[in-house]
């Protein structure tokens, strides 16, 4: 069934944007004579862009780990999938454009090593400890890293989203087999590269600080937030009567991975708090450190709504078929985990007076805007249940 | 009233299933299935209701955080204040962190046990106890489906047994419950 964008949906998409636009540029002209108005609107424009290219990401990820284990049920909601992950251009070029204008302003306040006066001795600024890393964090090696991740992503994004519309023509099971492989492959690079893009991209703004689980950390906050945007989705396509094969088994699965990858993300976020609260070295505190004096009541709301909601709310079956409940608590752990990605960034670049204004919320609700429409733009692309997916048939007949 | 009981034995789960199917149309009540495995998609059919077994396994999980959490304060805290890399000791609050693991894995473990004796009890399969399948081929490679006359009365024996016999069984047996 081919899908077609409601008359609502568009103005809804268009008024969000607009909102966002006004938001944002009424928070720039109150904030205008602010000395710390660069850095935050970079800031927020790397917190937006980084959550919606992570939820393509995500999604990304989900399709290749569903061909790599030849995943039966999700069939009838694989276009739901591609969709979210036909974000991921879009993605890409947010994040560039982020990038790009954070290079130019040397680093913005927010990549402290791209700025010379840090690791130049003698300048006024000067960090020894900033200095001995830029073997690794300098700008060209930084900017080599950057268009290899996001190059690899784009690649086997075109590559998966051409066989899956070319297998419902030709049908047969050698795109299939074929799929198989390239998913595995793209989870080798993608172990490798969802580590090393986070250390590059969000660690570095805390530049004196490291942890090797963090990558884990932000891996498994846009796992969680994929999850949750597809079964926002699926919900939506759902009441607007696409989606027939679709049952309540097939919802409450994907209601089960936004469940069990709340839980994933909530491990990695205790398991690297308690180590650095019990190491108690002050180079590994000083990340903690900066967030609760200074953003404490932020930084535990968002742990708890990310881990005490779904657990609570969606542990039980009943849960997770109920399409209110659902709705409700997917987008209450969104929201946490854009507070999330927020609290990585802000008190790296704002230090003590990171606060969610207008110019934050303004943000967010443009590249909402955008990334519902670009993710309802992608569906009607192509039909909304796969013609021959080989395992679409045991995908018909789940039953769980 | 003497209560007579009809096994109806299969040699196929599908076949089984679309013959109990076939039962509970015609207004028949199937007491019992005995398989070697789980039959997907049985339950519905005969009439089984939901488990509750996931009630319980949360009340044992939140007596074991309980135990966990008062146990925890009275031996690391109130009886001997544990003194572990200089960690903060007076109250429990200051050091919860150290605690959480330990009252994660005890909440596991006894959400895990829990249910676990609890399905064997419900079950009457707790080691040792008698099997209550009525023929042994059941753990093997048959499939049997249980009827009893007191549940069906509207139906004779005879009427219950014509009935099974159309639904691709091969043996039939029965006996009598006083």
């Amino acid at each position: 069934m081919e899908f077609k964008i409601t008359n609502k949906a568009k103005t809804l998409t268009l008024v969000l944007m607009a909102i966002g636009v006004v938001f944002t540029a009424i928070g720039i002209i109150i904030n205008f004579d602010n000395h710390q108005i660069l850095p935050r609107v970079l800031g927020s424009s790397l917190v937006s862009s980084f959550f919606f290219f992570s939820i393509g990401l995500g999604a990304l990820f989900f399709l290749a780990l569903a061909y790599a284990t030849e995943t039966g049920w999700y069939a009838t909601v694989k276009r739901l999938i591609e969709g979210i992950a036909g974000f991921l251009p879009y993605g890409i070029g947010l994040m560039i454009l982020v990038f790009i204008v954070i290079s130019v302003t040397d680093g913005g306040h927010i990549y402290s090593w791209m700025n010379p006066e840090y690791t130049t001795p003698g300048e006024e600024h000067y960090d020894p400890i900033i200095e001995g890393k830029t073997g690794y964090l300098n700008m060209i090696f930084w900017w080599v890293r950057t268009i290899i991740y996001l190059g690899t992503y784009y690649i086997f994004w075109t590559g998966f989203r051409k066989r899956s519309l070319e297998e419902d023509r030709v049908g047969g099971t050698e795109i299939h087999f074929k799929n198989y492989k390239k998913g595995a492959l793209f989870l080798v690079f993608f172990a490798v590269f969802s580590s090393t893009s986070s250390w590059d991209w969000i660690m570095s703004i805390d530049v004196h600080w490291f942890s090797t689980l963090f990558g884990w950390y932000v891996f498994a906050g846009m796992w969680c937030s994929a999850m949750t945007v597809l079964v926002l989705l699926t919900l939506y396509l759902k009441k607007q009567g696409y989606l027939p094969k679709v049952n309540e088994s097939h919802i409450h699965d994907i209601g089960k991975w936004t469940f069990a990858t709340s839980f994933l993300w909530s491990y990695l976020w205790f398991s690297q708090y308690m180590l650095i609260w019990y190491a108690n070295i002050p180079e590994e505190t000083v990340y903690h450190l900066a967030r609760i004096e200074n953003y404490q009541v932020l930084y535990f709301t968002m742990f708890i709504i990310n881990f005490a909601f779904p657990m609570l709310l969606l542990m039980s079956r009943d849960a997770k078929r109920h399409s209110g409940i659902l709705t409700f608590v997917g987008l209450i752990i969104l929201s946490g985990h854009w507070l999330d990605v927020y609290m990585m960034v802000a008190p790296g670049t704002l230090g003590v007076n990171g606060t969610i204004g207008l110019i934050e919320i303004g943000m967010v609700l443009l590249l909402a805007g955008a990334f519902i429409r670009i993710v309802l733009v992608n569906l009607t692309k192509a039909p909304l249940t796969p013609v021959n997916h080989p395992f679409l048939d045991e995908s018909i007949h789940h039953e769980i | 009233m003497a209560d007579k009981v009809i096994y109806a034995m299969y040699d196929d789960d599908d076949v089984l299933k679309d013959g109990a199917k076939k039962l509970v149309s015609k207004g028949v009540k199937v007491s019992e299935v005995f398989s070697p495995f789980p039959i997907h998609g049985i339950d519905p059919i005969i009439g089984l209701k939901n488990t509750r077994l996931g009630i319980m396994a949360f009340i044992y999980g939140l007596f074991g955080l309980t135990l966990a959490t008062l146990g925890l304060r009275y031996f690391m805290v109130v009886d001997w204040p544990m003194n572990i890399g200089g960690k903060p000791n007076f109250t429990y609050m200051e050091n919860i962190l150290a605690f959480i693991p330990i009252t994660f894995e005890f909440t596991v473990l006894c959400a895990a046990h829990g249910m676990a004796i609890t399905y064997f009890l419900r079950n009457k399969t707790l080691p040792g106890m008698p099997a209550q399948n009525p023929d042994p081929r059941t753990t093997d490679d048959r499939f049997v489906i249980e009827l009893r006359t007191s549940d069906n009365s509207q139906f004779s024996a005879e009427e219950l047994e014509a009935m099974v016999k159309e639904t691709g069984i091969v043996e039939l047996d029965q006996k009598d419950i006083a």
